[in-house]
């Protein structure tokens, strides 16, 4: 397999997934249950994704205070929780880590 | 019109910010990675360029290094992108009421970092007008930032240092908290959170972000349980 074949595989194989539901969106119908699944997307991924990027250290669960990821990330969450503020939420939480960084 | 357009652009590309900070580290380390593996400059501009999917990225770099097979490298690549079919899946309801030739580059743009922007907005703002506007903003500026990111690497990553350990990445995971609480508003929706964020953690080793997947399936079967609207079709007498 030669390199620009395998260039060629590798954005049939990134665009396919990311195609097919729009090539179909609107000529098929989805049952009930499936829009309904499609609320959860949103929570379900970005927060394994934020799960993940914090709470995993070099490899391997870190849950303590040293993981500064985690610790900016728990202010982040009640700051959302009580304010729901976006640019609010995002600034604490950078703020929160550099602080951390800085003095822990 | 076309002033609104160009606003909402700007909107999108603005919403996507802390995204792209958190983006440049891992953009430069790419370029940087992929020419000290041996991979020509043509090649790794063209995967930045034409691929453009960050972790598939990286993998083909790094299974390409150990010699494996470029078949299971492409098998690999695919397994990585199955999460982004839920994603198209879930703006379909948007996309069915754009022109056919709109949906490829819509489809060849979509990230976690757009998609998460984009639902955000539908979650606070539902049925704005100029999702396609707000979606290119987001999109386009996050590949500029990637495709210039790889040159940056390509050209001068050897002599700059590695910015993956100074922790950027906590914008994107502050960004996507800020996204992810306002949209927690039923009971359904705090059970799927916490089944995701613990599932993801338990299958944080597994192969290829398979674990990443597998929590996001299992996190929407149980939102899909606890859903109210679900919940009344299967026991009419409710109503």
């Amino acid at each position: 397999m030669s390199n620009s074949l395998f260039i060629v595989g590798m954005v049939a194989l990134t665009f396919i997934p990311r195609y097919i539901p729009f090539l179909l969106a609107g000529k098929i119908a989805l049952p009930q249950w499936a829009k309904r699944a499609l609320h959860y997307v949103p929570i379900a991924v970005l927060t394994a994704i934020v799960s993940q990027a914090s709470l995993i250290q070099q490899g391997a669960v870190q849950f303590d205070i040293a993981n500064h990821h985690l610790l900016a990330a728990s202010v982040s969450f009640l700051v959302a929780l009580t304010t729901r503020h976006m640019f609010l939420t995002i600034s604490i939480g950078l703020v929160v880590f550099a602080l951390a960084r800085w003095l822990l | 019109m076309q002033n609104d357009r160009i606003s909402i652009l700007f909107q999108g590309m603005r919403d996507t910010l802390p995204l792209i900070l958190a983006a440049i580290p891992f953009g430069i380390l790419f370029g940087a990675a992929a020419i000290s593996q041996g991979l020509s400059a043509w090649t790794t501009m063209a995967m930045s360029l034409f691929v453009y999917a960050g972790a598939s990225q990286f993998i083909a770099v790094t299974l390409l290094a150990s010699s494996t097979a470029l078949p299971v490298i492409l098998m690999t690549v695919f397994i990585v992108n199955l999460r982004h079919m839920l994603y198209s899946a879930a703006l379909m309801p948007h996309v069915s009421k754009l022109k056919q030739w709109i949906r490829v580059p819509l489809a060849f743009w979509l990230t976690d970092e757009t998609f998460a922007v984009v639902s955000h907005r539908d979650i606070v703002k539902p049925g704005a007008p100029g999702w396609t506007s707000y979606y290119l903003g987001s999109a386009l500026a996050m590949y500029g930032n990637w495709v210039l990111c790889t040159w940056i690497g390509m050209t001068i990553g050897q002599q700059i240092p590695d910015m993956t350990n100074w922790g950027l990445d906590i914008a994107l995971i502050v960004a996507f908290v800020a996204i992810v609480v306002p949209a927690l508003q039923q009971r359904a929706d705090w059970a799927c959170a916490v089944t995701a964020a613990v599932t993801a953690v338990l299958c944080y080793d597994w192969p290829n972000q398979t674990g990443l997947l597998f929590s996001a399936l299992l996190a929407i079967a149980v939102g899909l349980m606890l859903d109210p609207k679900t919940a009344t079709k299967q026991a009419p007498h409710h109503e």
